[in-house]
C-alpha cells in the first residue's frame, strides 16, 4: 500500500506531483495506481466514474476492490486493462489521467497498441457472466488457442496441448475432449473454469475477477473462490478481485480497498479493515451483509438513500447525505470540503472528517454489537 | 450435423411437393371450381375455331379429362420420368424434366426456361456479389463510427437505394450510360463461356443497379447487427486477450453479426434467381423473369407453372443452404 499524498480534490494529476518524496519514480510497487481518474462526458454531464484513486498491489497477494454497483470498482479495473474505451466512438471523447504503472511500465500515456500487447499477456481479466463473456460461435478450446496463440508464436496443435492442459489445470474433467465443446455444452461453473483457463494461458502476473462468482449458483461459488486462490498460490500473480460481496473478499483478500462514488472512502489491509473498520460507509456495508452467526430475528440494515450521481457528486464527502454521523463535525464540515485519506496506523487508511477516536468509539460501542 | 442435414433435406422435399401440389391446384382446380370446362382447357391448346373432335382428342392426349389428382400424379411423373404423347399420326416425346409444352408454341416448357437460365444466374450471381460485399462493408464501417459523417452519408445513400425502385434507377442509370454517355453500350447477352468481357460490360448496368437497391438494406443489417454485437460481453472477451481490433471487429463481431444477413440473403438470392422481373424488362434481358412475364400476358399456363415451380425449387433450395450454413456458423442452431 502507498501513503497518502492522494486526494487532493480537483488536482489534475502531474506525475511529479503525485509521488511521495523518497519514492522510486517508475512505480515502487508491482502495480501502482496514482491519482487515477477516468470521466466520461456524457449528454447529461462529466460522468466522474473514477475520481482520483491510488492504490497498489504486489505480486503475491490479493485486493479486494468492494463498493455498490456504480461506485467506479469495474471501471477502474477496465482502466487498468486499457479497456475503459467501450467503444471507438468513446475513445476520442474518454478521459484518463494519473497513472498506472505495471511493472515498471507506465500504462496511461502509453500506446494502445503497447497496452493491447500487455492484454492477455501480462494482464488478463476473468468477467461476471461467463456465458455472454465467451464467444458462442467458437469452441472453448479454439478461444483458449486463441488466447494463447496471440502472445505466442506457436502452431495450432502446441496452442490445443496447452489449452487442454490448461482446461485439466481448472478441473474440467476430460479436457482433451470438452476442449472442441462450445460455451452453452458447458455448466455455468466449467464456464467459469474455462475463462479462468482462458485467463491464465500466457501465465499473467496481473489476474483481475470483475465479480467472478455474481453470476454463478451458491454452491460453485466457493469452489471457483477456491480455484482462483489455489492458482495464485501456483502462479505467484497479483490478483484485484472486484465484488460487492464482502463474503467473496473476506475469504480471499489481503488487502481491501472500499470505492465510494468513484473514490476510495477506506483501504487496508482486509483484518484491520473487517475487525476494525474506519468509514461509515464500511459499517453500513457490513451491516447489510448476512451473517450465518447472526441471529436470525435481527433484521438487516441497508444503506439508506441510494449511490450517489457520478455527474453530481454530493460536495465535500460523497457519502454525506447517507451517511447518519453527517453533522457530528462542526462548521458543516461534510458538506462543504472533501476527507483526505489519513492513515490510522499499519497502512489502514480512512477518509472521513469525524475524529479517528470518536470514530473507534461509535464502531466499538454502537456498531459492533450489533452486527 | 448430419443428422441434421438429413432432417433438412427431408423436409426440403416435402416442401416441395406441397408447393407443386398448390401451384397445380392453382392453376387446374381452380379456373375449374369457378366453372371452366375442361373443353375450354383444351380449346386454349388448339387456338382458334376447333371442332369438337379436336377437343377430344386433345382432352384425351393430355389426360384432361381425368380427374385433377390423377392429373397432378402425371404431372410429377413427368417431371421425373418424361411424357410420350400420342398426337396424331406422330409421336411427340417430352423429355425429362417434362413441365408440357406452351399453349402458344407449342415448344416443350423445360428447354425454354433452360435457355434463358443463364441470363438469370449471371444477372443474380453478380449482383448479389456486388450487394453483399459493398452492403456489409459499408455496414461495418458505419457500424465502427455511428454518428461519424461516414456513417451519415452511408445511411442517407441506403434509405436512397430502400426507396427507390428498379424502373426509376435501372432507366436513369441506362439514360445516363447507355445514351448521354455511351459507356456501356446496348447488347444482347453473350454468354460468359463465349467472351467472358462481353458478358460482363452487357451485365454492369444491371448488377449495379439490382445491387444498389439490395446492398442499402444490407448496409443497415449489417450496422445494426454490428453495433449490437460489438457491444456483448465476448467483444470486451476479445479484446481483453489482447487481439488487434481488426481480429476483434472480425474474427468476433462480423462472424456474429453475419448470421441474420445470412438469412435474408438466402430468400434474397432465391427470389432473384426465379427471375428479376423488373431489372429484365428495364434492361431488356431475355432471362428466367422476361419469359414469366411473356407467359402471363400471353395465359400460356404450363410456362407459368413451369416458371412457378422453378423459381419455388430456387427458394427452397437458398433455405435449406441457408439452414445449413447457419449449423455451420452457430451450434447451437443444431441442438433443435
Amino acid at each position: 500500500m502507498t501513503d497518502s499524498s492522494e486526494d487532493r480534490a480537483g488536482a489534475q494529476a502531474t506525475p511529479a506531483a503525485t509521488e511521495a518524496p523518497g519514492k522510486a519514480p517508475r512505480g515502487a510497487a508491482f502495480l501502482d495506481v496514482r491519482d487515477l481518474k477516468v470521466h466520461f462526458p456524457t449528454d447529461d454531464g462529466l460522468v466522474k466514474s473514477v475520481d482520483g484513486l491510488t492504490f497498489s498491489l504486489e505480486k503475491g497477494r490479493t485486493l479486494g476492490i468492494v463498493g455498490e454497483s456504480g461506485s467506479g470498482k469495474s471501471v477502474t479495473s477496465l482502466a487498468v486493462m486499457g479497456l475503459h474505451r467501450a467503444s471507438r466512438r468513446q475513445r476520442s471523447k474518454v478521459a484518463m489521467s494519473g497513472e498506472i504503472w505495471l511493472d515498471g511500465k507506465e500504462l496511461v500515456a502509453a500506446d494502445p497498441d503497447e497496452v493491447r500487447r500487455l492484454r492477455g499477456r501480462e494482464m488478463a481479466m476473468i468477467f461476471q457472466d461467463p456465458l455472454s463473456a465467451l464467444h458462442p460461435f467458437y469452441s472453448v478450446g479454439n478461444q483458449i488457442v486463441e488466447a494463447y496463440r496471440v502472445h505466442h508464436d506457436v502452431d495450432r496443435k502446441t496452442a490445443r496441448r496447452r489449452a487442454i492442459e490448461m482446461l485439466d489445470r481448472v478441473g474440467i474433467p476430460q479436457p482433451d475432449k470438452r476442449v472442441d465443446d462450445h460455451p452453452h455444452q458447458f455448466s455455468g461453473g466449467m464456464r467459469q473454469r474455462a475463462m479462468i483457463a482462458m485467463a491464465l494461458v500466457n501465465n499473467p502476473e496481473l489476474l483481475i475477477a470483475d465479480e467472478p462468482t455474481t453470476a454463478l449458483d451458491v454452491t460453485v461459488q466457493a469452489q471457483i473462490l477456491d480455484l482462483i486462490r489455489d492458482l495464485q498460490k501456483e502462479f505467484g500473480s497479483a490478483v484485484i478481485i472486484i465484488t460487492h460481496d464482502l463474503g467473496v473478499v473476506a475469504e480471499l483478500a489481503d488487502d481491501l480497498l472500499v470505492m465510494y462514488g468513484g473514490r476510495c472512502v477506506e483501504r487496508g489491509p482486509a483484518e484491520k479493515v473487517f475487525s476494525a473498520p474506519r468509514h461509515p460507509y464500511t459499517w453500513g456495508l457490513l451491516g447489510s451483509m448476512p451473517r450465518i452467526d447472526r441471529d436470525q430475528t435481527d433484521r438487516l440494515i441497508p444503506v439508506k438513500g441510494s449511490p450517489p450521481s457520478l455527474i453530481n457528486v454530493p460536495s465535500g464527502c460523497a457519502f454525506n447525505p447517507r451517511c447518519p454521523y453527517a453533522d457530528l463535525p462542526e462548521d458543516n464540515l461534510t458538506r462543504t470540503v472533501r476527507p483526505e485519506l489519513r492513515e490510522s496506523g499499519g497502512g489502514h487508511f480512512s477518509a472521513c472528517h469525524l475524529p479517528q477516536e470518536e470514530r473507534e468509539r461509535i464502531w466499538t460501542e454502537e456498531i459492533a454489537p450489533r452486527l | 450435423m448430419f443428422s441434421y442435414l438429413i432432417r433438412r433435406l427431408i423436409s426440403a422435399v416435402v416442401l416441395l411437393l406441397i408447393v407443386s401440389a398448390v401451384t397445380f391446384g392453382i392453376f387446374f382446380l381452380l379456373p375449374k371450381l369457378a366453372g371452366q370446362t375442361t373443353d375450354q382447357l383444351a380449346q386454349q391448346y388448339i387456338g382458334k375455331a376447333p371442332t369438337p373432335a379436336d377437343i377430344a382428342a386433345v382432352k384425351k392426349n393430355l389426360g384432361l379429362d381425368k380427374p385433377v389428382f390423377e392429373q397432378y400424379w402425371d404431372f410429377l411423373k413427368g417431371i421425373f420420368a418424361g411424357v410420350d404423347y400420342k398426337f396424331g399420326p406422330e409421336a411427340a416425346k417430352c423429355h425429362v424434366p417434362c413441365f408440357g409444352y406452351s399453349f402458344k408454341t407449342h415448344i416443350e416448357v423445360w428447354p425454354e426456361i433452360q435457355n434463358r437460365l443463364p441470363v438469370t444466374l449471371s444477372l443474380a450471381a453478380g449482383a448479389a456479389v456486388l450487394w453483399v460485399v459493398s452492403g456489409v462493408a459499408t455496414g461495418v464501417l458505419s457500424a465502427l463510427r455511428p454518428g461519424s459523417f461516414f456513417d451519415r452519408m452511408a445511411m442517407t445513400v441506403a434509405l436512397a437505394g430502400v426507396s427507390l425502385p428498379m424502373f426509376f434507377t435501372g432507366a436513369l442509370a441506362l439514360a445516363l450510360f447507355t445514351y448521354q454517355w455511351p459507356v456501356f453500350e446496348r447488347s444482347d447477352y453473350v454468354p460468359l463461356l463465349q467472351d467472358p468481357f462481353l458478358w460482363a460490360r452487357t451485365l454492369v448496368l444491371p448488377w449495379v443497379t439490382l445491387a444498389f437497391l439490395y446492398s442499402a438494406l444490407y448496409a443497415r443489417l449489417t450496422r445494426a447487427g454490428m453495433l449490437e454485437t460489438l457491444s456483448e460481453d465476448y467483444i470486451r472477451t476479445a479484446r481483453a486477450k489482447g487481439l488487434r481490433e481488426r481480429t476483434v471487429v472480425v474474427r468476433h463481431g462480423l462472424r456474429a453479426a453475419l448470421t441474420p444477413i445470412i438469412t435474408v440473403f438466402g430468400m434474397d438470392l432465391g427470389l432473384l434467381l426465379g427471375g428479376a422481373l423488373i431489372t429484365e424488362q428495364v434492361f431488356s434481358l431475355k432471362g428466367v423473369g422476361a419469359f414469366a412475364v411473356e407467359a402471363i400476358n400471353a395465359n400460356d399456363l404450363p410456362n407459368i407453372l413451369g416458371v412457378t415451380l422453378l423459381a419455388a425449387f430456387f427458394i427452397v433450395i437458398c433455405n435449406l443452404v441457408v439452414d445449413v450454413l447457419y449449423a455451420a456458423v452457430d451450434p447451437r442452431v443444431r441442438l433443435s
